[in-house]
C-alpha cells in the first residue's frame, strides 16, 4: 500500500476506532462509545447506500426504509418473544431483501429524476406503514428490551464486545462492495451508471443486475438496522422516513461517491460535525455575545449543512475523499 | 433469398406527420457493404433506431439470419450478431479504453452475475479485448482514459467496440462524422480489411469513402427507398443526382474516381 | 351523499392545488432541464410569507400579493446565487444541490419563525359559504382556490400551447435554439422561468395556508405527492399531469374522509380507528405502485421515439 494523504487518513481513522473501547475504559466516557457505535452503524448503511449511488448511479431517497425494517425485524420479534439472534437477523435482512426486490422491480424500470421521485414516494409508503403498526407502538415507536441473543457464542450487552462487532461488520461490509464492485458484476453496474444505452447495445440486460445490486444494498441495510436496534433498544418510524434517507446521501455524497472508504470517512464527519459544530459556534459566538445569546445561535447550527452541502456538489464533487486523492499530485 | 442476412420489410415509422420510414424494403446479402445516403432528415438514424430495437417501427419486418426480430429488446440483437456503432460516439468516459472493449468482450462471455473475482485480471476478457484494439490501431491507447482520447480515437473506439461483440454484422452510423481527412482514410483502411469478414450496414456522408468501399449503396429521401443499385449505376442516376449529388456540373461524386 | 359530493370538491381542489405544484416543477424542468427538489420549499416559504403578512398589513389580498412578490424575489434570488451553476450537469448533482437547499429553508424558516408553526386565519369575507347544492353549504374560500387554480391551469395552458416560448418548451428545445429562436438573454429568461415557477409554489402554498397548518417540512410532504402526479400521469406529460392531479386529489380526499367507515365493515370499531389513519396515507402510494405495475410509464405517457 502507497504511502497518499488519503491512505493515511484512512488507515489513521481506522487505528482511531479500533482503540476507541481502549480509551473509554481508560477515561470512563461511556458517550464517545455509544457516539461510535452509532457512527460504525450508519456507516453500514452508508456504505450500502454507495454501491448503488455511488457506483451504481441509482440515487435512492427510501435508502433508509432497510434501517427502519431491519430494526423493526428485530423489534417486532422481541416483542413477540422471540429474543434469539439466529432468528432476528437473518428475518431483517431477508425481509429487506424482499422489499427491495419489490421495490427495485418497481422502480428501475424509470430512468433519472422519475426513479429518485418513486423512491420518494416508497418512502412515504412505508413511512405510513410504520406509523400505522399500533400494536407495535406506531408513531412513538417500539422499545427493545433485549439485545439479540447469541447464546454462548457472543454476548452482545457487553458495550464493547458489541462495538468490535460493529466495527468488524463495518469492515467485513467495505471489503464485500469493494470485491463486488470490482467483480464482472460490479463492472456492469458501473458500467450502466455511465452509459445505460451503450450497455444495452453491447448485449447486457442492465436491468436485472441494477435490481440485484438494489436487493444486495437493501440486505445489507437491513443488517445495519438490526444493528440500530440493538444499539439504541428503540426503533420507531422515524428511522425510515426519507430525511434519513437524505442524511444518508450526504454521508456518501460528502465522504466520497464511488470510493470505499467514502462513506465511513462522511458518517464519521457529519456526526462528528453534529457534535461539534454547535460547540465551536458557541464558544466563536461567547466572543462577541452574551453567554445565552451564544447558546441559541449554536442551536442554529444545521443552517451551515445546507450551503455547505451544495459547494460541495458545486465544486468538491469527489467529496473528502476526492479532495484527499486530489493532493496526491498536488 | 438463400444467403440474405438481414430484410428489411416495408418498414413505416410516424412522429406525429413526420414520416421517417416510409415503406422501407431493403436486403442485404451476406457478406456485403451496404451503404445508404441521403439528405439530412432523410431517416437514416430512424431506419438505424428501428434495426437496433430502440425505436419501434408502426408496421414491417425486420428478419435477421431468417429470424423476426422486429420486437426484440435491444440487448437480445446483440446477441444474435447484430452490433451498431453510434453516430454521437457513445462510450464509458469514465473507464479506460481497454474497459470499455473488455466490457463488449464480458456482454458475450456468459452472463455477468460473478461477484467475487476481478474482473480487470480476467485475461479471458483482457486478451480479445486487447485483440481488438491492436485492430483498430488504439492498442497504445489501450491504459489510457477514455475522456482523453481524441474524437477520432473515440469513433475508433466505437468500432472496436462492436468487433468486440464478435457480430455478424456491423450498423455504422456516420463512422466518420467529424474526422478529418487523416483519420478518414484510416477509418476507410479499417473498414476494407473487414469487409471480407463482416456485412455492413453503412451509413455517411462522406462520399469519397462511400463510393469506395460500397458493393451497393440505397438513397434514402424523405423516408423512402428513391434507388438502390451498384456505385456505378447510383452515380449515373439522375433522381438521385438531383435530391441528393447535386445538380452535373457540381458533382463531389465525379472527382471520386478512383474507388 | 351530500358528503360525498362535498369531499369531491374537496378532492378537486386539493387536486387543483397539486397540479399547480407538478406544474411549476414541469415547467423549469422543462425549460432549464433542471431537477429541483426545493420547490416545497418555496411551496412552504410562500406560506410563511403569506402567514406574516396578511397580520401585518390585516388584509387578506395585500398579504397574499405580498407574499407572492417575496418568495418570486427569494425563488430568484436562489436561483442568481446557487442554481445556475448546476445547470448543464447530472441530474444527480441537481438533486443532491437542491437536496441541500431543502436543508438550508428548513433551518433558515425555524430561525426566522421559530419551530411552531404558524396559522393564516381567512377574513370574514372568505369565511362565508356558498349554497351549492340544496342542502350543502360550500365554503368560499375553497370554491376561490378552485376558481384561482383553474385561471391558473388555463394561463399555462396558453402559454405553453399558443406562445412561442411554450412551443420550446414542448419541442425540448436546448439553450442554444432557445436563443436563437427568441432572440434574448438566455440567463434573464431562465431566471424569470424559475421566477414563475417560485410564484406558481408560492401561490399554492398561501391559498393552502388557511387550511392546513404553516409549518416546517409542509413542503416536503405535498411535494412527494406532486411527484406521484407526475409518476401516474405520465412522463412528460402536462395532459396526463392535470387529469393525474385531479385523480390524485379526489382519491386522497375521498379516502381519508371514507376509508375509517369503509374499514369499519370489516374489521372492528377499534382495529378501524387504528389502522384508518395510516392506511389514509397510504392509498395514493399503493395507488401509485399499483400503477406502475400495470403500465410502467405512466397512464399517459408522451409517446417514446
Amino acid at each position: 500500500m502507497t504511502l497518499t494523504p488519503r491512505s493515511l487518513v484512512v488507515a489513521g481513522l481506522l487505528v482511531f476506532l479500533a482503540l476507541v473501547p481502549a480509551y473509554v475504559a481508560a477515561t470512563g466516557n461511556a458517550f464517545l462509545m455509544t457516539l461510535f457505535t452509532r457512527i460504525i452503524i450508519l456507516a453500514i448503511a452508508a456504505t450500502s447506500l454507495n454501491l448503488i449511488l455511488g457506483y451504481g448511479g441509482m440515487v435512492s431517497f427510501g435508502h433508509a426504509v432497510y434501517l427502519g425494517v431491519g430494526g423493526y425485524a428485530v423489534g417486532i420479534l422481541a416483542y413477540e418473544g422471540v429474543a434469539s439472534g439466529f432468528a432476528q437477523w437473518p428475518v431483517a435482512i431477508g425481509v429487506s431483501a424482499l422489499l427491495a426486490l419489490i421495490v427495485g422491480a418497481l422502480s428501475l424500470r424509470a430512468r433519472g429524476v422519475y426513479f429518485i421521485m418513486i423512491t420518494l414516494a416508497f418512502a412515504q409508503l412505508v413511512y405510513y406503514f410504520g406509523v400505522g403498526l399500533d400494536r407495535y407502538g406506531a408513531d412513538d415507536g417500539l422499545t427493545v428490551y433485549r439485545r439479540s441473543q447469541f447464546g454462548e457464542l457472543i454476548n452482545l450487552s457487553n458495550r464493547t464486545v458489541f462495538y468490535y462487532l460493529c466495527l468488524l461488520l463495518l469492515i467485513g461490509t467495505i471489503y464485500l462492495v469493494w470485491r463486488l464492485i470490482n467483480s464482472r458484476f460490479g463492472l456492469v453496474v458501473q458500467g450502466a451508471r455511465s452509459n445505460d444505452r451503450r450497455m444495452r447495445a453491447i448485449g447486457f440486460p442492465t436491468y436485472r443486475y441494477r435490481l440485484t445490486c438494489f436487493v444486495v444494498a437493501g440486505a445489507i441495510c437491513g443488517l445495519a438496522g438490526a444493528l440500530l436496534a440493538n444499539h439504541t433498544g428503540f426503533i420507531s418510524p422515524a428511522t425510515m422516513h426519507w430525511t434519513r434517507s437524505g442524511d444518508l446521501i450526504v454521508m456518501v455524497v460528502l465522504g466520497g461517491m464511488a470510493s470505499s472508504f467514502g462513506p465511513l470517512i462522511g458518517a464519521v464527519t457529519l456526526l462528528v460535525l453534529e457534535e461539534l459544530l454547535p460547540v465551536l459556534i458557541r464558544l466563536l459566538a461567547s466572543g462577541f455575545v452574551e453567554p445565552q445569546v451564544a447558546v441559541k445561535v449554536s442551536e442554529y447550527w444545521q443552517i451551515v449543512l445546507g450551503p455547505l452541502f451544495l459547494l460541495v456538489v458545486l465544486f468538491a464533487r469527489g467529496g473528502i475523499n476526492g479532495l484527499l486523492e486530489g493532493m496526491r499530485r498536488g | 433469398m438463400a444467403d440474405a442476412l438481414i430484410e428489411i420489410d416495408r418498414l413505416t415509422k410516424h412522429f406525429g406527420g413526420v414520416v421517417a420510414s416510409d415503406g422501407i424494403t431493403l436486403t442485404i446479402p451476406q457478406g456485403e457493404l451496404h451503404a445508404i445516403i441521403g439528405p439530412n432528415g432523410a431517416g437514416k438514424s430512424t431506419l438505424i433506431g428501428q434495426l437496433t430495437g430502440e425505436i419501434a417501427p408502426d408496421s414491417g419486418l425486420i428478419r435477421f439470419e431468417g429470424r423476426d426480430i422486429t420486437t426484440l429488446p435491444v440487448y437480445r440483437r446483440s446477441a444474435l450478431g447484430l452490433a451498431r456503432s453510434f453516430q454521437i460516439t457513445s462510450l464509458f468516459l469514465d473507464f479506460t479504453t481497454l474497459d470499455n472493449v473488455a466490457l463488449a468482450v464480458q456482454a458475450h462471455a456468459g452472463h455477468s452475475f460473478r461477484f467475487w473475482r476481478n474482473a480487470r485480471t480476467d485475461a479471458a476478457l483482457r486478451e480479445p479485448a486487447r485483440a481488438v484494439l491492436a485492430q483498430v490501431g488504439l492498442a497504445q491507447r489501450a491504459d489510457e482514459l477514455c475522456a482523453n482520447l481524441s474524437h477520432g480515437e473515440h469513433r475508433q473506439l466505437e468500432i472496436a467496440m462492436a468487433l468486440a461483440t464478435r457480430p455478424r454484422m456491423l450498423l455504422l452510423d456516420e463512422p466518420m462524422a467529424g474526422m478529418g481527412p487523416d483519420e478518414s482514410a484510416r477509418m476507410v483502411q479499417t473498414l476494407k480489411a473487414l469487409k471480407s469478414r463482416l456485412t455492413i450496414l453503412l451509413i455517411e456522408h462522406d462520399m469519397e469513402a462511400v463510393f469506395a468501399l460500397a458493393d451497393r449503396i440505397t438513397v434514402l429521401v424523405y423516408g423512402r427507398v428513391i434507388a438502390c443499385d451498384v456505385p456505378a449505376a447510383i452515380r449515373a442516376n439522375a433522381e438521385v443526382r438531383k435530391a441528393y449529388l447535386g445538380a452535373p456540373d457540381e458533382q463531389a461524386g465525379e472527382q471520386v474516381a478512383h474507388g | 351523499m351530500l358528503l360525498f359530493l362535498e369531499q369531491c370538491l374537496n378532492g378537486l381542489q386539493f387536486g387543483l392545488l397539486l397540479f399547480l405544484l407538478a406544474a411549476g416543477l414541469t415547467l423549469v424542468f422543462g425549460i432549464m432541464d433542471l431537477v429541483n427538489l426545493a420547490h416545497g420549499s418555496l411551496y412552504m416559504v410562500g406560506a410563511y410569507f403569506a402567514a406574516t403578512f396578511v397580520a401585518l398589513t390585516d388584509s387578506f389580498l395585500l398579504g397574499a400579493v405580498l407574499a407572492l412578490g417575496a418568495t418570486v424575489v427569494v425563488g430568484m434570488a436562489v436561483e442568481v446565487v446557487a442554481l445556475r451553476r448546476l445547470y448543464g450537469r447530472d441530474h444527480l448533482d441537481h438533486v443532491l444541490g437542491t437536496f441541500g437547499l431543502i436543508l438550508f429553508f428548513n433551518e433558515a424558516v425555524r430561525i426566522v419563525w421559530g419551530p411552531a408553526g404558524l396559522t393564516l386565519r381567512l377574513p370574514d369575507w372568505l369565511s362565508t359559504s356558498v349554497r351549492v347544492l340544496p342542502g350543502l353549504d360550500y365554503p368560499t374560500y375553497r370554491i376561490a382556490i378552485i376558481v384561482t387554480a383553474l385561471a391558473v391551469a388555463l394561463f399555462l395552458y396558453v402559454l405553453v400551447m399558443r406562445t412561442r416560448i411554450g412551443m420550446l418548451i414542448r419541442a425540448g428545445a436546448s439553450n442554444r435554439e432557445m436563443t436563437g429562436a427568441l432572440g434574448i438573454n438566455i440567463g434573464l429568461l431562465y431566471t424569470l422561468v424559475f421566477g414563475l415557477g417560485a410564484a406558481l409554489a408560492a401561490l399554492a402554498g398561501l391559498m393552502q395556508a388557511p387550511i392546513q397548518t404553516v409549518q416546517i417540512g409542509m413542503g416536503e410532504n405535498i411535494l412527494i405527492l406532486a411527484f406521484v402526479v407526475i409518476i401516474i400521469g405520465g412522463i412528460g406529460s402536462i395532459r396526463g399531469a392535470f387529469i393525474a392531479a385531479i385523480m390524485v386529489g379526489l382519491i386522497d380526499t375521498i379516502g381519508r374522509a371514507f376509508l375509517p367507515d369503509l374499514l369499519r365493515l370489516v374489521l372492528s370499531s377499534r382495529g378501524a380507528s387504528t389502522v384508518a389513519p395510516a392506511l389514509s396515507s397510504m392509498l395514493i402510494y399503493l395507488v401509485m405502485a399499483i400503477v406502475l405495475v400495470v403500465r410502467p410509464a405512466g397512464l399517459f405517457p408522451v409517446s417514446s421515439k
